[in-house]
C-alpha cells in the first residue's frame, strides 16, 4: 500500500538516485555548496530585496542580458571542467591503464560537455549580447515583447537548472550531445539520463524560439525613425539572419525531442530499432535543426566582428551590401547542408554529392565576409585593442578550420574522417574561434556601455594569448590523431598505437585555455575593483560609429531620452564628424513594470521537466496547469507598463551627464 | 627583450615544434595517409589535392591579414588613411568570383568522386568479389562468410588484391564500421543493410574500429582485417572450418549478449540465412518476430 503510494508520488525517485562515486559526488557537492554559499551571501548582505527588485523581476533587456551572460559564464566553467576530466582521462588511459573514469561516466561527461557548451554557454551568451545591444543599436527603448523576453530567460534558466540537477539526482545521458537513437531509446538507456537531456533542451529550446520571434519583431518594427533596413548596423542584420534561423529551426528540435520523449515514456516507435521505428529519421531531423544551429551561433559573431573591425580601424565596413547578401546567402544555404553530418549513412551518390556541393558553396559567402573585414582594415588606422585581437585570432583559426570543413564536404573524403578526432578538431576550431572569440570580442567591446567602466586591457590581451596558444595546442594534435585513425569519444585505446603523447599535448593545451579563463576572471574582478579609475565618462570609449555609443555609459533603463532620427548608416560617426550634438529634450517614457511572472513560469517549467524525468506525472500536470494559470493571470494585467515622467528622466539624465564635470 | 631576440626565440620554438612533430610522425602510423588498399589510396589522393587547393585560400588571407595589420597600425602615421572608403565593386566582384571558382572545382571533384567512389558500388575489377556479412553486436563484430560457410568474431581475413563487399547491419544500436588503412567507413544500423566495398593492396593486419559511440564497451569494439595471400587465406578458412563453434540461432543469441574486449573466435558451421534473419527481425512489429523458418 505504502509502496504503491510512494510509486505514484515519487515515480522513479529513490535514494539510489543520489551520487555514489567520488567524482560525481565532488561535482554534486560543488553545486549544492555553491548554491548554499550564494544564498548565505545574499542573506548576510541583505540583498534579497535588491536582487528581486533590480534583477529577478526586471524587464530591462540590458539586465536580462547581464543575467544571461552570468549564467553562460558559470556554465562555461562547468563545460571546461568536463573538458579537463575528459582530456585527463584520455591522457592517462592507454594500454593497461584505464584512467580516472569508467566508460559510462566518461560518456556522460562528453555528452554533458557538448550539450552545455552549445545550449547553455553559446546560446545564453548569444541571447545575452543581443539583449544588451540590439535595442540600443536600433535606437529603440526596448524589445518588442519585454515580458516574453524575461520569460525566455527564465525558461533558459529552468533548463539550465535541470541539466545541473542531473549531477545531484540521477545521472546524465551517455548517448552523446545529440543522443542518437537507438542508443538513446529506453532499451539501451533505461536510466533518467536521456530524460534529463530531453527536458532541459525542450524547456530552454522553447525559450530560444520565443526569443527568436521577439528579436525578429524587434528588428522589423522597432527601428528608430529613418533607419531603413539598409541603414541598420551589421550586427542587427546578423541577428535578423540568426533569429530567422531560430524561428525555422527550433520547432524542428522541439518536435524531435517530443517524439523521442514519447518513445521513452509511452512506448511509441518513432525512432526505436524495432516495431517499425526509424532511428535514421531522428538523425535527419536533429541535424535539420543542428546545422542551422551552427549558423544561429556564428552569424551574430560575424555581426560583432563587423562592428569591431570598422571601429578599431576607424573606417566604415567594407562592402556593406555584400555583407548583407552574404548573411542571407548563409541563412538560406544553412538549411540545405544537414546531410553532410552523415554521408556514411549509405544514401546514394546523388544525395551525397548534392549535400556535399551545397556544403562547399556555403564557404563562398563566408569567404566574402573574411575579405570584406580584411579590406575594412585596408587604409585604416588600426588600434589593437582586445576585441581586435579576438578578431585576428578568429581570422587565422577560422580559415584553417574552414578549409578542413571544405575538405570534409567531399563525401569520399568524409568517409575517412567522419566520427574521427579530425572532425572534432574541425568543429571546435569553427565554434571556438567563430562563436566564442566573437562573443568575447563583443563582451569586451560593449562592456563599458552596460557597466559604465572598461575592462582591464592587459589581462584581456593575456587571456587572448592563453586561449589562442592553448587552442592550437589542444586541437592540432586532434587533427593528426584523426588521421591516425582515432575515433572521437574514446575512453581508452591501445598503447601500441602511440597516441598517448598527442593526447598529453592536447591536455596541456587545455591547461593553457584554463589559464586564459583564469585571466578573464581576474580581469573581471580587477576591473570591478578599480572601476572608479576605469569609468567611461564619455559614453563613447572606442570612437564608436553606431547609436549605442551616443548615450551615456552605463546606458540608462530608457536607453534614449529622445528617439534618434537616422539619416545615415553609421549615424553616430556621421554626427560626430559633423560636430552635431543633440539638444536635450525630455519626454514621458512608457516602460514595462517589473514582474516576477517570468520567473514563476520558469520555475513551473522546471517542475514539468522534473516531473516528466522522474515519472511524477501528477507534478508535471500540476506544474503545466501552473504555467497556464500564470499566463492567464499575466494576460489579465491591464497595466503592465508605467510612465517615467519627463522630469524624472531629466533628473536621471543630468546625473549621468554631470559626472563628467567631477572627474 | 629586444625585438630581434623575440623573433629569434619564436623561430627557434617553431623549428623545435616542426622537428618534434616530424620525429613523432616518422615513428607512428598515420593510417589515413598511409593506406594499404585502392580505396584508401584514392581517398588519400583526394585529401592531398583538396588540401593543396586550400593553400590558395589560406595564403592570401594570412598574407593580407599580416600585411594590413602591420602597415595600417595606428602608430604608422605615414600610411595612407581613407576614412570614407566603403567598398569597391571591382574588388568585391573579385572575391565573390574567386571563391566561387575554387568551390566550382571542389564541386566537380565532389560530384565525380561521389559516383566513382560510392561505397555501395562493387570495385571495378575482373576478379570475383569476396562477400562478407558483418553484424555489429554489443560490443564486437561478427563476420559471416556466406559462400565459405564460416564465421568469425572481431577478425576478418581477406585475400590481397581481391575486392571485398562488406555487407553491414547491426543487431544492437547504430555504429560505424571503419578500417582506416583500407579506406572509408559506413554505418551499421539495425534493420538496415549497407555496403562498404574495399580491397587490400598488400599483406598486413589492419586495425578496424567501431567509429560511432554505442555504449560502455564502445572503445574496445575493435577488429582486425587480416590481408593475406591466397594460400594463407585458404589456410585461414581451413582453421575456421575446423573450429568446433557452430553458429546457430541459439549460439548466436549467446554471442549477442553484451560483452567487452572480445578476443577473436571462429565458427566452423553457420546458418546461411542468419544474416537475413537478423535484418528482417526489425521489419516485424515487436513481439511477432520470425522463427527459424522465417515465417511469422
Amino acid at each position: 500500500m505504502f509502496g504503491q503510494f510512494a510509486n505514484a508520488f515519487l515515480g522513479r525517485l529513490s535514494w539510489h538516485a543520489f551520487p555514489q562515486d567520488a567524482i560525481t559526488r565532488g561535482g554534486a557537492s560543488a553545486i549544492v555548496f555553491g548554491g548554499f554559499a550564494i544564498v548565505a551571501l545574499i542573506t548576510l548582505t541583505h540583498r534579497w530585496k535588491w536582487l528581486w527588485k533590480e534583477w529577478l523581476t526586471s524587464q530591462d533587456p540590458k539586465r536580462i542580458g547581464v543575467m544571461y551572460i552570468i549564467v553562460s559564464v558559470v556554465m562555461l566553467l562547468r563545460g571546461l571542467g568536463d573538458v579537463a576530466l575528459m582530456r585527463a582521462q584520455q591522457a592517462t588511459s592507454a594500454g593497461n591503464s584505464h584512467g580516472i573514469l569508467d566508460a559510462n561516466h566518461f560518456q556522460q561527461i562528453f555528452s554533458a560537455h557538448g550539450t552545455i557548451m552549445i545550449f547553455f554557454v553559446a546560446m545564453g551568451f548569444l541571447f545575452g549580447l543581443i539583449n544588451l545591444v540590439l535595442p540600443l543599436q536600433l535606437g529603440a527603448r526596448d524589445v518588442a515583447f519585454p515580458f516574453l523576453n524575461a520569460t525566455s530567460f527564465w525558461l533558459f534558466f529552468g533548463g539550465m537548472a535541470l541539466i545541473n540537477l542531473s549531477l545531484v539526482i540521477g545521472d546524465f545521458s551517455a548517448a552523446g550531445w545529440l543522443a542518437y537513437p537507438p542508443l538513446s531509446e529506453l532499451k539501451f538507456s533505461p536510466t533518467t539520463g536521456v530524460d534529463y537531456w530531453i527536458w532541459s533542451l525542450e524547456i530552454s529550446g522553447v525559450g530560444s524560439l520565443l526569443s527568436g520571434i521577439n528579436f525578429l519583431v524587434t528588428i522589423l518594427k522597432m527601428r528608430a525613425p529613418g533607419m531603413t533596413l539598409m541603414k541598420m548596423p551589421m550586427f542587427a542584420w546578423s541577428v535578423m539572419g540568426s533569429m530567422t534561423l531560430v524561428a525555422f529551426a527550433f520547432p524542428i528540435l522541439t518536435v524531435t525531442l517530443t517524439l523521442l520523449a514519447l518513445d521513452r515514456t509511452i512506448g511509441t516507435h518513432f525512432f526505436t530499432a524495432g516495431g517499425g521505428g526509424n532511428a535514421m529519421m531522428y538523425v535527419n531531423l536533429i541535424w535539420a535543426w543542428g546545422h542551422p544551429e551552427v549558423y544561429i551561433l556564428i552569424l551574430p559573431a560575424f555581426g560583432i566582428f563587423s562592428e569591431v573591425v570598422p571601429t578599431f580601424s576607424r573606417k566604415p565596413l567594407f562592402g556593406y551590401a555584400s555583407m548583407v547578401w552574404a548573411i542571407w546567402a548563409i541563412v538560406v544555404l544553412s538549411f540545405t547542408v544537414w546531410l553532410h553530418h552523415f554521408f556514411t549513412m549509405g544514401a546514394g551518390a546523388d544525395v551525397n554529392a548534392f549535400f556535399g556541393i551545397m556544403t562547399a558553396v556555403i564557404a563562398v559567402p563566408t569567404g566574402v565576409k573574411i575579405f570584406n573585414w580584411l579590406f575594412t582594415m585596408y587604409r585604416g588606422r588600426i588600434r589593437f585593442a582586445t576585441p581586435m585581437l579576438w578578431f585576428m585570432g578568429f581570422t587565422v583559426m577560422f580559415t584553417i578550420g574552414g578549409v578542413a570543413g571544405v575538405l570534409m564536404s567531399v563525401p569520399a573524403i568524409d568517409y575517412q574522417v567522419h566520427n574521427s578526432l579530425f572532425l572534432v578538431a574541425h568543429f571546435h576550431m569553427m565554434i571556438i574561434s567563430g562563436v566564442l572569440f566573437g562573443y568575447f570580442a563583443g563582451l569586451s567591446y560593449w562592456f563599458p556601455k552596460i557597466f559604465g567602466f572598461r575592462l582591464h586591457e592587459g589581462l584581456g590581451k593575456l587571456a587572448f594569448w592563453c586561449w589562442s596558444i592553448g587552442f592550437m595546442l589542444a586541437f592540432t594534435p586532434l587533427y593528426i590523431l584523426g588521421l591516425m585513425g582515432a575515433t572521437r569519444r574514446l575512453d581508452h585505446y591501445d598503447a601500441s598505437l602511440g597516441w598517448q603523447p598527442l593526447f598529453i599535448v592536447a591536455g596541456i593545451g587545455v591547461i593553457f585555455v584554463l589559464l586564459g579563463v583564469g585571466a578573464q576572471v581576474l580581469q573581471l574582478v580587477l576591473s570591478i575593483w578599480q572601476r572608479d579609475q576605469r569609468r567611461d565618462l564619455t559614453g563613447d570609449p572606442w570612437g564608436g560609429r553606431t547609436l549605442e555609443w551616443s548615450v551615456p555609459s552605463p546606458a540608462p533603463e530608457y536607453n534614449f531620452t529622445t528617439l534618434p532620427v537616422v539619416t545615415a548608416r553609421d549615424q553616430f560617426w556621421v554626427d560626430k564628424r559633423a560636430g552635431k550634438t543633440v539638444e536635450a529634450r525630455y519626454e514621458d517614457i512608457l516602460l514595462p513594470k517589473n514582474t516576477g511572472m517570468g520567473l514563476v513560469i520558469g520555475v513551473f517549467a522546471f517542475l514539468v521537466g522534473f516531473g516528466m524525468i522522474w515519472h511524477m506525472y501528477w507534478l508535471a500536470v500540476v506544474a503545466l496547469l501552473g504555467i497556464m494559470i500564470s499566463v492567464v493571470v499575466r494576460a489579465c494585467d491591464n497595466e503592465p507598463e508605467h510612465i517615467l515622467r519627463a522630469t524624472e528622466v531629466e533628473k536621471m539624465d543630468n546625473a549621468l551627464r554631470r559626472r563628467k564635470q567631477y572627474v | 627583450m629586444k625585438k630581434r631576440t623575440k623573433i629569434g626565440l619564436i623561430l627557434v620554438l617553431v623549428a623545435l615544434i616542426v622537428a618534434l612533430t616530424s620525429w613523432y610522425l616518422r615513428r607512428h602510423m598515420v593510417a589515413v595517409l598511409q593506406p594499404a588498399g585502392e580505396v584508401g589510396h584514392k581517398e588519400r589522393n583526394l585529401i592531398a589535392f583538396s588540401a593543396a587547393l586550400s593553400v590558395l585560400v589560406i595564403v592570401p588571407v594570412f598574407v593580407l591579414l599580416g600585411m594590413f595589420a602591420w602597415k595600417y597600425r595606428e602608430s604608422n602615421v605615414h600610411a595612407k588613411y581613407s576614412p570614407e572608403l566603403e567598398g569597391s565593386n571591382l574588388a568585391e566582384t573579385i572575391w565573390w568570383l574567386i571563391p566561387t571558382a575554387l568551390i566550382g572545382i571542389i564541386a566537380v571533384i565532389t560530384w565525380r568522386s561521389s559516383y566513382a567512389m560510392d561505397p555501395f558500388k562493387r570495385l571495378d575489377t575482373n576478379k570475383q568479389t569476396l562477400h562478407v556479412q558483418v553484424v555489429a553486436l554489443d560490443w564486437k563484430w561478427l563476420f559471416i562468410y556466406p559462400d565459405q560457410k564460416v564465421a568469425s568474431v572481431n577478425e576478418a581475413a581477406v585475400p590481397v588484391g581481391t575486392p571485398v563487399d562488406f555487407e553491414l547491419t547491426s543487431d544492437t544500436v547504430m555504429t560505424s564500421f571503419w578500417a582506416p588503412q583500407l579506406g572509408g567507413q559506413m554505418y551499421a544500423m539495425p534493420g538496415m543493410n549497407t555496403h562498404l566495398n574495399l580491397e587490400a593492396g598488400k599483406v598486413g593486419n589492419y586495425r578496424g574500429v567501431a567509429a560511432n559511440v554505442s555504449g560502455k564497451g564502445f572503445a574496445g569494439m575493435n577488429f582486425t582485417v587480416k590481408a593475406v595471400g591466397q594460400a594463407d587465406f585458404t589456410k585461414w578458412m581451413q582453421t575456421a572450418k575446423h573450429s568446433t563453434g557452430k553458429l546457430t540461432s541459439s549460439s548466436y543469441a549467446q554471442l549477442a549478449r553484451p560483452s567487452q574486449n572480445v578476443r577473436p573466435s571462429y565458427y566452423g558451421t553457420i546458418d546461411p540465412a542468419l544474416y537475413d534473419t537478423i535484418v528482417m527481425n526489425y521489419m516485424m512489429p515487436s513481439g511477432t518476430q520470425t522463427n527459424a523458418e522465417g515465417s511469422v
